[in-house]
């Protein structure tokens, strides 16, 4: 047996560490899975010794396997095993393994509460350091319940190092258990004025966290903030209160006014980059919130933009990127201040950086006007002609494309401008963004109707000239725009000069090559074409024309209903068969036009993407309800419900289906060739048709790059620019013709006060160039009104949307009136179990100062006042303290004291009216103590449990809860938090719990789901008074 | 709030990572792979901060190291900016040898740093104590 050990330590020594392991992974590249498996065997062996070194070992290299990816959760319980070493250079190995790997579903988490629990409270300050290190990685909904009491207590630690962490870790217990919010916080409060600016650091961020998502409950705090931010010279520290100010002002107006001018001290005075942009960003979130009638705001704004400028300008591209992200900040409510640096930033446009060349892009969406919409979309239009990458220039694209439509249309004087740019970006290649140019063309033409005669001669251009487009058609992206086009055409065929020529160019053979869903447009409309063509011989007899247009049809047609689509084809033989039934009627002169052109009549309306959820539930419907009885069980998992309608954006899944498809396909026709290479019975194409398909050796062929200064013309195709040349003469014409008018107003009005000259053009002075009409989105009627629906229902923090400043339902509260209110709360003291502390928190009720304020407390024959040595039993406790009228401060009082009790206790002080009158109040009142204040949170195994159950030694007691109508594991909650129990043991319908008091007593207590708790306790006063607590407790809610 | 650290050789291994919220493990390669891709093919004169999805990346190179840091939109990034820097400076005054073989080390000095995701700590002497402390209980 001896010998086994003694051979076992030695094998021992020849372990690999964390450090043999890394290097021994270094060493294998080329087998590294396989190396790594035999590692992990190596630590399975390891796990299952009993010397904790050796297991410590194996958990630190599993660690760090856990980090290359590989899954270690088998080893939880070896984990927790080396958590719970004695020996700390064990258990933060263990816990550092357990902050990694563990997360919510891990199970052994539910075995550490009670480790934990004892390793907060470890004499040792780097025990407790360690574990909450680790619980803030894996803290659980159970974890937070079962241990908020005993962290908020180490928030009021003697040493620093554990206050900060304490404080930090309470912003996961909160989101994890938000119950504990209310209690902890005026304790959390308190920290923000802690000596130690490292726990002051700690709150401050735990509160800017806090308030960031529910600002309007920590409104309170500003004057506190406000302090903190003028006194502190930390800048991490400035950085989170300068946010947290930045979160509150839009709730209160007046704290922004207040925070222009220490803000922009900080600006003009630091010298820190990141400090200096914060301030910039919370002025600018300031004077967001503030309304526009704040005149003399101005010259923040002029000092942030030129700051911003100074930012943009420096070489630092960090410093670069950062300006222009502010910059877009300022441009939602002050775009005048940022349009004056325009220069600059079409500037950046060109920046060697691609984030950067985005923020500018984002930048210029705010900045166009009526005025200046065509010269930036040109300049656009120039860096997406020279953009490198098609990412880039995919994103000019749709910037241009934002750019123009924002706010319906809003800056576009000229929609024929609009459209001859939507034309030209037709001609990029390989975009993706073929349907977005194609439903901006749609949107267009159908609401703008004044446009409609310009758009579809465009369109037809387009269609005639479709082979430049889908002549590439392995990226036929943008092959997308003529679904628009044919549709445009189609519809408003009315418009068109010679529809036979168009009709023609959407039935070409070459048609047939584009995909299926546009070949289903190209079909239905060639027949609304063909409507058009019939109404316009309309009335000639034998019109040869007509009939000439059955034919082509009837002659094109047969090629689509051949087509593989299903769409296309059924589209196809509908028509075609409508087309020769036609015909004959031609053939016997009959009159068709009319009833033709009945086919498509009518006009198809926007409809608003909200108009199907506004529609009405007319009365009595109960959508609810079922028509038929619901079907069985067993039927309901067989059958899965199938969506009614079709999805949404059919392209979308398409276009992504025959990625992977072309994908498949290249494989497969390599493994073609190879196959075809090999066979010596296959006859392979002959090498000048083969140059065509062959896509190896394409890369090698070098490209020579032709610069082309005239950018390539598609016949008929207007060119944007002349537009923008036009526009700039109509409206200098306009302007003169203003001017004319004005001065013969001038003159008819002379001798009157002379008027200044108009100056600059405003937005308003610019007409559009077309009556524009911009048909609204349609509605239905009756719609209800706008509902928004925004809100995630599951984001964890709208649980913590807790109204702090309402009364603590669990602190006691006393009220003098007009004078002071008094909240206290007291807790069993876990570094002397003899004693509680009460902590006590004073607000200023009243309009004066309050001054030299001083407890008396009686001393009862259970409870005494600890006082300060030296001092009599009789002396009074003075308080530290002054309070300016409106504030509250928090006192602590160590109290000792054995049993249920009620102390009471007088406060003198002074009431400052004036400097000179003061008025002296004595107001008597009475602490109570709970007895469940001298109950301590007490972990208890369930063997040990049984055996005090045992014992005998416990009287017991009963008690029923009367309409308590809450899940048994919120009741289970609140009797830990409440009442500092903790769950021993949970069965399935009843829970054990088990708590101490400071004395010693134990108290047990059996919790069923039918409410009824079942206690047992050493000392029966005790025991009657912790259940009539409870009792009252859930009385409450 | 900070979401997660990487460090990441040139090669784009990771050689240390620290997530302050769960992501599960098979998402953490894809999720690495990607963010590491975003930083190490940008050049040296482009800026620091790259958007990815819902999260900001902070990256900055140290020869061979690349130390990633993913944030919220509402965090600072020039103070994350400084916090790695300050990060590099403590490993640098700890350790003499190569850091690689000592990654529980590291992560002890990063736990002193950022804890909950929050900057705790930017003081060199205080968050190598527990480090130090650690050692000479070591020796003993």
């Amino acid at each position: 047996m001896a010998l086994k050990i003694v051979k076992g330590s030695i094998d021992r020594m020849f372990d690999k560490n964390l450090q043999d392991l890394v290097r021994g992974i270094r060493n294998h590249k080329d087998d590294e899975a396989k190396y790594i498996s035999t590692c992990i065997d190596e630590i399975k062996q390891e796990l299952k010794q009993d010397n904790i070194a050796v297991k410590a070992n194996a958990v630190c290299k599993l660690t760090y396997l856990q980090m290359l990816g590989y899954d270690v959760s088998w080893a939880a319980f070896n984990i927790v095993e080396v958590m719970s070493s004695s020996k700390f250079t064990y258990k933060r190995i263990g816990y550092l393994a357990a902050s990694q790997c563990f997360h919510e579903g891990t199970d052994v988490i539910m075995l550490t509460t009670n480790q934990i629990r004892k390793d907060l409270s470890s004499p040792n300050q780097y025990d407790t350091g360690v574990a909450l290190t680790g619980l803030s990685c894996f803290v659980t909904p159970d974890l937070a319940r079962d241990l908020a009491n005993d962290i908020m207590t180490l928030m009021s630690h003697t040493k620093p190092y554990i206050r900060k962490k304490a404080v930090l870790i309470m912003y996961k217990v909160f989101l994890k258990y938000p119950e504990s919010l209310r209690p902890a916080f005026p304790r959390l409060k308190e920290k923000l004025e802690d000596p130690d600016p490292g726990v002051q650091s700690a709150a401050v961020n735990v509160i800017c966290e806090l308030a960031r998502r529910n600002p309007k409950n920590y409104l309170s705090l500003a004057p506190l903030f406000f302090k903190l931010m003028t006194s502190s010279t930390n800048n991490w520290v400035l950085i989170k209160i300068i946010k947290l100010f930045g979160a509150l002002t839009p709730l209160e107006p007046r704290l922004g006014k207040k925070l222009i001018e220490p803000l922009t001290n900080l600006i003009h005075s630091t010298s820190a980059m990141s400090l200096l942009y914060e301030c910039v960003n919370t002025v600018i979130a300031v004077l967001i919130s503030l309304s526009s009638g704040m005149p003399n705001h101005s010259a923040s704004i002029q000092l942030c933009v030129q700051k911003l400028r100074i930012l943009i300008e420096d070489s630092d591209q960090n410093l670069k990127y950062l300006g222009l992200l502010a910059m877009s900040k300022i441009l939602k409510t002050h775009p005048k201040s940022v349009q004056s640096h325009k220069d600059l930033i079409l500037q950046c446009l060109d920046d060697k950086d691609e984030s950067i060349r985005l923020r500018a892009l984002d930048l210029l969406y705010g900045m166009v006007s009526k005025k200046n919409l065509m010269e930036i979309v040109k300049k656009l239009m120039l860096h997406v002609d020279k953009a490198e990458g098609t990412t880039y220039r995919d994103e000019l694209l749709t910037k241009i494309i934002d750019i123009c439509s924002q706010s319906n249309f809003q800056y576009i004087t000229n929609f024929e401008w609009y459209i001859s740019i939507l034309v030209e970006l037709t001609r990029l290649e390989g975009t993706r963004h073929g349907h977005l140019i194609a439903s901006q063309m749609l949107d267009v033409a159908i609401r703008v109707k004044a446009i409609r005669g310009f758009a579809v001669a465009q369109m037809a251009t387009l269609l005639d000239n479709a082979h430049l487009l889908t002549g590439n058609t392995q990226r036929n992206g943008i092959c997308e725009v003529l679904y628009a086009a044919a549709w445009i055409c189609g519809e408003f065929s009315e418009h068109l000069e010679d529809p036979m020529q168009t009709l023609e160019a959407m039935l070409r053979p070459k048609v047939a090559t584009l995909p299926g869903h546009i070949q289903a447009v190209y079909v239905q409309n060639a027949a609304k074409l063909f409507a058009t063509v019939l109404r316009k011989h309309d009335g000639e007899t034998e019109s040869q024309a007509a009939q000439e247009t059955s034919q082509l049809l009837i002659d094109r047609l047969p090629l689509f209903v051949q087509s593989a689509n299903l769409e296309v084809q059924e589209r196809a033989s509908c028509i075609l068969q409508l087309v020769k039934y036609i015909q004959k009627l031609q053939q016997k002169n009959v009159e068709v036009a009319e009833e033709v052109t009945a086919l498509f009549a009518g006009e198809l309306n926007p409809v608003a993407p909200k108009a199907q959820k506004k529609v009405p539930i007319p009365e009595g419907l109960d959508l609810d309800a079922w028509i038929n009885e619901p079907p069985s069980e067993s039927e309901s998992e067989d059958e899965k419900p199938k969506a009614v309608f079709a999805k949404e954006e059919p392209k979308h899944s398409r276009s992504r289906h025959t990625e992977v498809d072309e994908k498949e396909l290249a494989r497969r026709r390599e493994v073609r060739k190879q196959e075809q290479a090999n066979n010596p019975f296959y006859i392979k194409a002959s090498p000048s048709s083969q140059k065509v398909y062959d896509a190896p050796g394409v890369e090698h062929i070098p490209v020579v790059q032709i610069d082309l200064s005239v950018p390539l013309k598609v016949p008929g195709m207007p060119m944007s620019d002349q537009y923008l040349k036009l526009e700039v003469e109509r409206r200098q014409k306009e302007k003169a013709e203003r001017k004319k008018k004005e001065k013969k107003k001038k003159r008819e009005k002379r001798g009157k006060e002379r008027k200044a000259d108009s100056g600059p053009e405003s937005e308003e002075d610019i007409t559009p160039a077309h009556q524009v009409d911009i048909v609204t989105e349609e509605m239905p009627e009756n719609a209800l009104p706008s509902d928004d629906d925004d809100k995630d229902p599951n984001d964890p923090h709208k649980a913590l949307d807790i109204d702090l400043d309402k009364y603590v339902p669990y602190c006691r509260h006393l009220q003098f009136i007009h004078v002071l209110h008094i909240v206290y709360d007291i807790q069993g003291n876990h570094q002397d179990e003899s004693k509680v502390v009460v902590s006590v928190i004073f607000e200023n009720k009243s309009d004066s100062f309050l001054k030299s304020m001083e407890f008396n407390v009686l001393d009862s024959l259970n409870s005494k006042l600890q006082r300060p040595e030296g001092a009599g039993a009789h002396d009074s406790l003075t308080v530290p303290f002054q309070l300016p009228p409106g504030q509250d401060t928090h006192a602590f009082l160590f109290v000792s004291s054995v049993s249920v009790s009620i102390v009471a206790v007088c406060i003198d002080c002074f009431l400052m009216q004036s400097d000179e009158s003061s008025t002296h109040e004595k107001l008597d009142f009475k602490l109570h103590f709970t007895c469940t204040s001298y109950l301590i949170t007490t972990p208890c195994y369930s063997d040990a449990y049984a055996k005090l159950l045992e014992s005998g030694d416990l009287k017991g007691s009963s008690l029923r809860l009367e309409g308590i109508n809450m899940p048994f594991h919120h009741l289970l909650a609140r009797i830990c938090f409440h009442h500092h129990f903790s769950v021993v043991e949970r069965i399935d319908s009843c829970a054990s719990m088990y708590s101490r008091s400071i004395q010693g007593h134990h108290v047990c207590l059996l919790v069923k789901t039918t409410v009824s708790i079942d206690a047992k306790c050493d000392e029966p006063s005790l025991l009657g008074n912790v259940l009539d607590e409870i009792k009252q407790t859930f009385s409450k809610c | 709030m900070i979401k997660f650290l990487l460090m990441v050789n040139k090669q784009g291994q990771t050689r240390l990572s620290k997530y302050y919220e769960q992501v599960e493990l098979g998402k953490r390669a894809a999720l690495e792979a990607d963010v590491v891709r975003g930083c190490l093919a940008r050049r040296k004169e482009e800026c620091s901060f790259v958007e990815y999805k819902d999260y900001k990346l902070v990256y900055r190179q140290y020869a061979a190291l690349f130390i990633v840091v993913g944030i919220t939109e509402n965090e600072n990034e020039l103070s994350i900016y400084e916090l790695v820097h300050n990060f590099v400076e403590v490993l640098d005054k700890y350790f003499s040898r190569v850091i690689m073989f000592n990654l529980d080390k590291v992560h002890i000095i990063l736990d002193e740093m950022i804890l909950n995701g929050h900057i705790v700590e930017t003081n060199k002497n205080r968050i190598l104590a527990p480090l130090l402390a650690l050692d000479k209980m070591a020796e003993s």
